[in-house]
C-alpha cells in the first residue's frame, strides 16, 4: 500500500479549518490550534444503523479523531441494502463493534470506542467525557431519555457540563437535523408535540372485521397471542414468535378472504419498522456531521435550530428556530436549589413552599424518582402519603435529592434539589 | 464552541446563584411528573376510585367503576392501569382484570376505546381516559364490537341483551361463557 501522506489527506479540511472566511466567528483564532481541538474532541454517536453508519464515516472523515458509539442492536440481513459498514458475514454481530472496526480500518487514525448496550446503561459520568453528542435514533423514547439525562447535566457553575445534542432522523422520503443546546434553546421535550403519534388501527377493526392484511397481523399480534400463548413473553427478535404470528395472521387472512399476509410485512408490523430510505439516511447525517464539525470547531456558525427535509413530492427544505416552551417539563423549569432542615417534618416544609415568592404553593403533590412523597388526589393516595406529612425531611428524602411539585394553580410544574442545612 | 460556552456564562451571570439540576441522583422523570399532574387534575366522582397497590409508583394503579345508571348499575369493575415512560407520547395501557360481558371489552380484558389507541393525542389526560371509560359502561356501543357475540346480543334484542348482562354480573354463564361475579 502506498503511505498517504497525512497533510494531503487533509489538505481541503484544513483550507477551513486555517482561514477565516465571511461567516466565521470574529473570536475565532483559525490554525493549528483549531485542529488539534477538533482532534482532541471526544464525539460520541447514539446509534450505527442506517444513520450512524453514515455519521460514524461522516466523522471520521472530518476530522475527528476520538468518536464513541452506542448501539444495542445486532446486524439483521435485512440492514444490509442501507447499511453500508456491514456485510453478510456479520448477520448476528453486534452494530456498534462492527461499525468501529470497519471505520477504523478504513480510516487511519481514527478510534472508534463501541458499546453494546443500551442508553441507559450509562450514567452522567459516561456522557460527561463527550463534547458533542449526535444521535441517529428510531425511537422518540430514547430520544427523550437522553435529551432529559443532558438537561439534567447541564450545571451553571461549568460550562463543560453543556453537551450539544444534535440530533437526525428520518422516515422514508422525509427527515429533521436540530441542534439542542440543553437548557440554552428548545429541547426534545419541547417540541414533542411536532412528533404525531404512529398511526393505530382501532382494536375493535381489528378484532371483528379486518380490511387489510396488516388487520389480520395485528390481530395475531394484540389478540391471539393473548389467548393461546399468554405465558410466552412476546419477542419480536424470536423468528419462532415472529413465525407463529405469521401462521395466524395467514389463517385469519384466509378467513377474511384477505391475502397479501407475508413473513417480511409482519416483521414490519410487529416490530414498528419505519420505512428506510438510503438517501435520505445520506442527506440527514450530512446535515448532523457537519454541524458536529463547525460546533466543534466554530469555524462556521451552526444550525439554529432546526432543518426540515421533505423529499416524498421534489425536495423541500425550511429551517426555522423551534423555541423553548416555557412550560416543558424537561427543561422549562429547571430545579432550584433550596437549603432546607432535614429535622423539618414534609407538612412544614409545604408551609413554607407556600410562602416563597416564585412558588406561592397552596396545594402542592410532590414526589421523589422514587418516593411519592405527597398526593392531594384521589382520595386513597392521599390517604396512603398522609403519614409522610408528619416524617422528617430527612427521612423522606436524601441530601441532595430532587423534588417535583404540581399544584393545581400553576399549569408548570416545579423542580427543587434540597440540599441539607 | 466559544459562542455557546458566553451564552451560558451571560446566563449563569442573569440566573445568579440559583444552580440548576442536581447530579447524580435520579430525576423525576417527565412522564411521573404529567402523571402526578394528571391525578392531582382528576375528577372521580362518586362512582369511580383508584387504588394504587405501591404509593410510590403512581405509573401503575387500578380504577375500579361502580356505575350507578344504566344496564351495569350494581357492578363493580376493575380495570388496571399501567402507564409507561413515553407517556403522554404513548397512551396508558388499560385492561378489565376481571372476565366480563360487554361489547366494548373482550374476554381478555382489552378494552375498546377509541382514546386509548387510534385517537390518543399527548394533550389528551388521564381523565379524558376514565370518563370515556365510564361511559362505556353507560352507553356499551355494539358499532364497534370487540365483544362479537355481545354486541350481536345488544343490536338484536336490546332487552335479552339487558338480561345477559345481568346473568354474567352475577357471575353466570352467558352464550356458554361463564363470567366472573361483579356485584358490589
Amino acid at each position: 500500500m502506498v503511505a498517504i501522506d497525512q497533510t494531503l489527506r487533509w489538505k481541503h479540511l484544513y483550507n477551513v479549518l486555517t482561514r477565516s472566511g465571511p461567516f466565521s466567528d470574529e473570536d475565532w483564532v483559525p490554525g493549528p490550534e483549531t485542529i488539534s481541538t477538533l482532534e482532541s474532541s471526544k464525539i460520541l454517536v447514539i446509534g450505527a444503523g442506517g444513520l450512524g453508519c453514515e455519521i460514524l464515516k461522516n466523522l471520521a472523515l472530518s476530522g475527528f479523531k476520538d468518536i464513541h458509539v452506542i448501539d444495542m442492536d445486532t446486524i439483521d440481513i435485512s440492514n444490509l441494502n442501507r447499511q453500508f459498514l456491514f456485510r453478510q458475514v456479520d448477520i448476528g454481530k453486534p452494530k456498534a463493534e462492527v461499525a468501529a472496526a470497519f471505520v477504523e480500518r478504513r480510516v487511519k487514525g481514527v478510534k472508534i470506542t463501541p458499546y453494546v448496550g443500551k442508553i441507559q446503561d450509562k450514567d452522567e459520568d459516561y456522557y460527561m467525557q463527550f463534547k458533542i453528542i449526535v444521535c441517529g435514533l428510531d425511537s422518540i423514547e430514547a430520544r427523550r431519555w437522553i435529551n432529559s439525562t443532558l438537561v439534567g447535566m447541564a450545571d451553571f457553575e461549568n460550562p463543560e457540563s453543556l453537551k450539544p445534542l444534535i440530533d437526525g432522523g428520518t422516515e422514508g422520503f422525509k427527515g429533521q437535523a436540530r441542534v439542542i443546546l440543553p437548557t440554552l434553546s428548545s429541547c426534545i421535550e419541547c417540541q414533542l408535540d411536532m412528533h404525531a403519534p404512529r398511526p393505530a388501527v382501532p382494536l375493535c377493526t381489528i378484532a371483528t372485521i379486518p380490511r387489510q392484511p396488516q388487520h389480520c397481523i395485528e390481530w395475531a399480534h394484540q389478540i391471539a397471542w393473548q389467548e393461546q400463548r399468554k405465558d410466552d413473553a412476546f419477542d419480536s427478535d424470536d423468528l419462532e414468535h415472529i413465525g407463529w404470528i405469521y401462521n395466524a395472521a395467514l389463517e385469519r387472512g384466509k378467513q377474511f378472504h384477505i391475502s397479501g399476509v407475508t413473513f417480511q410485512m409482519t416483521q414490519g408490523v410487529v416490530k414498528n419498522i419505519i420505512p428506510a430510505i438510503a438517501s435520505t439516511n445520506a442527506v440527514i447525517a450530512a446535515a448532523t456531521t457537519s454541524e458536529a464539525l463547525k460546533i466543534a470547531t466554530s469555524c462556521n456558525p451552526y444550525l439554529e435550530n432546526y432543518m426540515m427535509y421533505a423529499g416524498e413530492e421534489g425536495v423541500y427544505t425550511y429551517t426555522f428556530e423551534a423555541e423553548k416552551k416555557p412550560d416543558c417539563p424537561v427543561c422549562g423549569n429547571l430545579a432550584r436549589r433550596m437549603t432546607v432542615d432535614p429535622n423539618m417534618t414534609l407538612e412544614a416544609f409545604i408551609e413554607t413552599l407556600g410562602e416563597r415568592p416564585e412558588a406561592q404553593l397552596k396545594k402542592p403533590s410532590m414526589r421523589t424518582e422514587e418516593k411519592t412523597l405527597y398526593q392531594r388526589f384521589p382520595p386513597q393516595l392521599e390517604e396512603q402519603t398522609r403519614p409522610n406529612l408528619k416524617l422528617k425531611l430527612g427521612d423522606l428524602i436524601a441530601d441532595g435529592q430532587e423534588i417535583a411539585v404540581s399544584d393545581p394553580a400553576y399549569t408548570i410544574d416545579f423542580r427543587y434539589r434540597l440540599d441539607f442545612s | 464552541m466559544l459562542k455557546i460556552w458566553s451564552m451560558k456564562q451571560q446566563q449563569q451571570q442573569a440566573e445568579n446563584a440559583e444552580g440548576a439540576a442536581g447530579k447524580k441522583k435520579k430525576k423525576v422523570t417527565a412522564a411521573q411528573l404529567r402523571v402526578q399532574r394528571d391525578l392531582q387534575e382528576l375528577t372521580l366522582g362518586s362512582t369511580m376510585k383508584m387504588t394504587f397497590p405501591n404509593p410510590d409508583d403512581i405509573l401503575n394503579f387500578v380504577l375500579t367503576i361502580e356505575p350507578d345508571e344504566g344496564m351495569y348499575k350494581g357492578g363493580s369493575f376493575a380495570f388496571s392501569f399501567a402507564v409507561n415512560q413515553n407517556f403522554p407520547h404513548d397512551p396508558p395501557k388499560v385492561k378489565c382484570t376481571q372476565k366480563i360481558y360487554h361489547p366494548n371489552i373482550d374476554l381478555e380484558g382489552n378494552v375498546c376505546l377509541n382514546i386509548l389507541r387510534e385517537d390518543w393525542k399527548p394533550v389528551l389526560n388521564l381523565n379524558a381516559v376514565i370518563v370515556g371509560m365510564q361511559f362505556l359502561f353507560l352507553e356499551p356501543n355494539a358499532s364497534d364490537p370487540l365483544n362479537k357475540e355481545a354486541a350481536e346480543d345488544l343490536r338484536v334484542n336490546r332487552e335479552a341483551f339487558k338480561r345477559n348482562v345481568r346473568t354474567s354480573m352475577g357471575g353466570g354463564t352467558v352464550r356458554g361463557v361463564q363470567f366472573d361475579r361483579v356485584m358490589r
